[in-house]
């Protein structure tokens, strides 16, 4: 009990500090698998840790008690069978209890079926082109202005003045939130990967392939990522934002979208 | 007719290096060939970790200092391919080189004029491939897993970039194949393939893997020339090739030779460990048996770098559960070190820290290797500085070190001369302590979404990045103690013939100096074993 209540502890501290500065753990994240996969991760943590205590202070008792210095005299034991058969049969074991709830959340990252609404997103070097298919909204989506000015080398604009330094885009990625949101990707060039670390996705855009991903987010608000693929030589400088809003807004943002495409199909 | 071949013997036993440069350039003689190896090995470190320092210092704090993106990409890339096939591995080789004939009673390796060749090759190797730096459109820049389409953006360097890594694989499968017909044939008469030192096992085993994968790397790396210069279209969509079926290629090769970069290493540490703990190796054959399922593990896990390209739910499972496997013997061997420690007399000289060190921050890797297989989790990992930390723990506190380690052990017996304990201490302290200074903090960065492979990054990144490059710059200046301590080793004291008083083995019963030409005649394996007992 009192082991349990440490380890929850140790895992708070740990996330805490994660959601208050997103840098030392992996985000929860705004999808069901997302948390999964995070508990997954939690998971094999502290087995590694259970596992690393028992071996590495074995070890430790070892390197204090066994040496020269104490006079001791060394054993002769060359093997044990006993022990041997412990040592592999425990690990599989271990093993398989990570396994199945992989398995489960592995099938279930892979369900797409019956999406609300499917996005197509290309990457090109170096930008990201959405186009949601059930409405034809389409659009680019590139590194935002003041990053652009301040990423230049020797620029002299200081990156803690510029907002979102590198994490932020022209055009965000809107979606509703709630919806199970169908995600395809394909490339126009080289393979991209576009990887939102709190919607738990992370799917190659490769040339002549489309794959695809799904999530559905359950709360508001903007989520950023980055391309994860070495993509040539602006590869970290085409960031991805996501943008989950109430349905009613979603609608709105996709009115708006229509009408400027319609102005400008007029206006042409 | 005895008695003329003795007089060919004791004629042969007469004559010494030649003199000049000559004795290095025409050299079939397994030990200067390994020092060759040795210290092309060292050269092509400090290089590579040269171009490290570029990477890091740029990355110290956010914004733009040092160099372009697109120089970025090439430091990357050069140092990837410099360390893995011109640092680690040739130092592997060099010790194989040195050590093999010395601990399985024979007077050199089986094929000395293709060990000559071998080693050559690779300056002329590493000469094209850092003439790239110098070329139109620079070095390559695409990674080393040299991923089309990207790879063939680059620029004049492309044809120069294949056949190097051409030259490479050439002379790795030569010394592979050396390795191998030398251990087959020329082991001490009284020696069985199980009573062989471990060193000598692992190596049998990953000169297999080597044989096995380098002509898949050579026939990727060649389809991605045709590609660019003759019109096929393996990896081109556009001509209806598929990018991901490289991928799948390199990696058939790429995850053996992860393998072929650790298993010797596992053979070093496996020598070092039982010495200071004035023990035998506990488990032995069981050691055996784990390097070998390792080895044969590692052929059917290469899609676990690739959860991200899109595969079929049964692929992604196939792959998962096989790689989890791999756990088990890689904890056996751990298991067996940990064991063989276990009330022994330790004591604790430089190769020995280094092998302790080894296995703490190895297994480290291991655990975020375990992470790392579960595939839901690696969508989150894959391509962050989580995947670089992890790769870093197991190659430079993992083969690194296991190589710093064989140096330490066996330059005694190399040179005839003992290395500064002081100095030797002082170079272990400051590698290990900056080597997690390093690497350590990249864990927190990936798990905080920094994907791998980017010259710039957004805020929130910084404390960690800025303690990352402190560190690099310690870990290098700490090698430059190495450096020294290899120097000033020649003015050393006399090295006694079993150097450490819990030493074993055939390469223990020879002087140091190991005499230019040993084992003329084969020696009793068991008899020698028995006069340490």
């Amino acid at each position: 009990m009192i082991r349990k209540s440490f380890l929850s502890l140790l895992g708070m501290c740990l996330a805490g500090t994660a959601s208050a500065e997103w840098a030392l753990n992996m985000p929860r994240g705004i999808t069901e698998l997302s948390l999964e996969t995070y508990n997954l991760h939690m998971m094999v943590f502290w087995w590694c840790v259970a596992i690393g205590v028992i071996v590495f202070g074995v070890m430790i008792v070892s390197l204090v008690k066994h040496r020269k210095s104490k006079g001791v005299e060394p054993a002769k034991f060359t093997h044990s069978m006993t022990a041997e058969v412990i040592w592999t049969a425990v690990p599989v074991v271990i093993l398989l209890i990570m396994a199945i709830p992989t398995a489960e959340t592995m099938v279930k990252l892979e369900d797409s079926r019956d999406p609300d609404l499917s996005i197509v997103v290309t990457g090109y070097q170096w930008k990201w082109h959405y186009k949601y298919q059930d409405s034809g909204v389409e659009f680019f989506s590139s590194l935002a202005r003041p990053s652009v000015e301040a990423r230049r080398k020797l620029s002299g604009i200081n990156p803690y003045d510029v907002e979102n330094y590198l994490l932020d885009v022209d055009n965000p990625v809107v979606v509703p939130r709630g919806s199970k949101v169908r995600m395809l990707f394909t490339s126009n060039d080289v393979i991209h990967s576009w990887w939102v670390p709190d919607l738990a996705i992370k799917k190659d855009a490769i040339p002549g392939i489309v794959n695809e991903s799904w999530f559905r987010a359950t709360e508001t608000g903007t989520y950023r990522g980055q391309c994860a693929e070495l993509c040539g030589k602006d590869h970290g400088y085409m960031p991805i934002v996501v943008e989950v809003v109430e349905p009613d807004a979603y609608q709105a943002w996709v009115d708006t979208r229509r009408d400027d495409a319609s102005r400008v199909a007029t206006a042409q | 007719m005895s008695s003329t071949v003795a007089d060919a013997l004791d004629h042969h036993d007469e004559h010494g290096p030649a003199k000049g440069i000559g004795r290095w350039l025409f050299s079939t003689n397994h030990k200067d060939i390994g020092t060759m190896y040795l210290v092309f090995s060292l050269a092509m470190f400090l290089i590579g970790g040269l171009m490290a320092l570029v990477i890091r210092s740029e990355l110290a704090v956010p914004g733009l200092q040092f160099v372009h993106p697109e120089v970025f990409n090439q430091m990357t890339t050069m140092h990837a391919l410099i360390m893995v096939f011109g640092a680690v591995m040739p130092a592997f080789v060099g010790l194989a080189n040195w050590m093999i004939p010395l601990m399985i009673g024979a007077p050199d390796m089986a094929l000395p004029r293709m060990n000559n060749w071998s080693f050559w090759i690779l300056p002329v190797a590493f000469g094209i491939l850092l003439s790239t730096l110098l070329m139109p459109g620079g070095a390559p820049a695409s990674g080393w897993t040299m991923y089309p389409p990207l790879v063939l953006q680059t620029g004049d360097a492309f044809p120069f970039l294949i056949f190097s890594v051409h030259l490479m694989g050439l002379s790795s499968i030569m010394g592979a194949i050396n390795v191998i017909v030398t251990i087959i044939n020329m082991r001490a008469p009284d020696m069985s393939l199980l009573k062989m030192p471990m060193f000598v096992w692992t190596w049998l085993i990953t000169a297999y893997l080597l044989i096995a994968v380098m002509p898949v790397l050579a026939g990727a790396v060649t389809m991605l020339l045709t590609d660019q210069f003759f019109g096929t279209s393996f990896f081109l969509a556009a001509g209806g090739g598929d990018p991901v079926m490289f991928q799948h290629i390199f990696w058939f090769f790429g995850h053996p030779e992860v393998y072929i970069m650790i298993l010797p290493a596992f053979g070093v540490v496996s020598e070092i460990i039982p010495t200071f703990s004035r023990k035998h190796l506990f488990g032995h054959d069981s050691m055996v048996y784990a390097a070998s399922s390792i080895a044969f593990l590692s052929f059917i896990v290469w899609a676990h770098h690739m959860f991200t390209v899109g595969m079929p739910l049964t692929g992604q499972m196939f792959f998962m559960f096989a790689t989890m496997l791999i756990a088990v013997p890689t904890g056996v061997k751990v298991f067996n070190w940990v064991a063989t420690m276990w009330r022994g007399a330790m004591t604790f000289e430089t190769p020995m820290l280094f092998s302790l060190a080894f296995v703490f921050l190895f297994t480290i890797g291991g655990f975020s290797g375990l992470m790392l297989a579960i595939a839901p989790a690696d969508i989150q990992y894959h391509d962050t500085y989580f995947v670089v930390a992890h790769f870093h723990y197991v190659l430079v506190p993992g083969s690194i070190f296991a190589i710093m380690a064989g140096a330490y052990y066996w330059l005694p017996k190399w040179t005839g001369h003992m290395y500064s304990e002081r100095l030797g201490k002082l170079h272990f302290w400051s590698s290990t302590i900056f080597v997690n200074v390093t690497f350590f903090p990249m864990h927190f960065l990936g798990l905080a979404g920094m994907p791998r492979r980017i010259p710039d990054y957004s805020t929130q990144f910084t404390d960690f990045n800025t303690i990352a490059s402190i560190g690099a710059f310690g870990f290098g200046l700490s090698q430059l103690i190495f450096v020294w301590v290899l120097v000033s080793a020649w003015k050393g004291q006399k090295a006694t013939d079993r150097v450490w008083e819990g030493s074993h083995g055939l390469e223990w019963t020879l002087p140091s100096p190991a005499p230019y030409h040993s084992w003329d005649t084969p020696p009793k394996a068991r008899i020698a074993n028995e006069a340490f007992e």
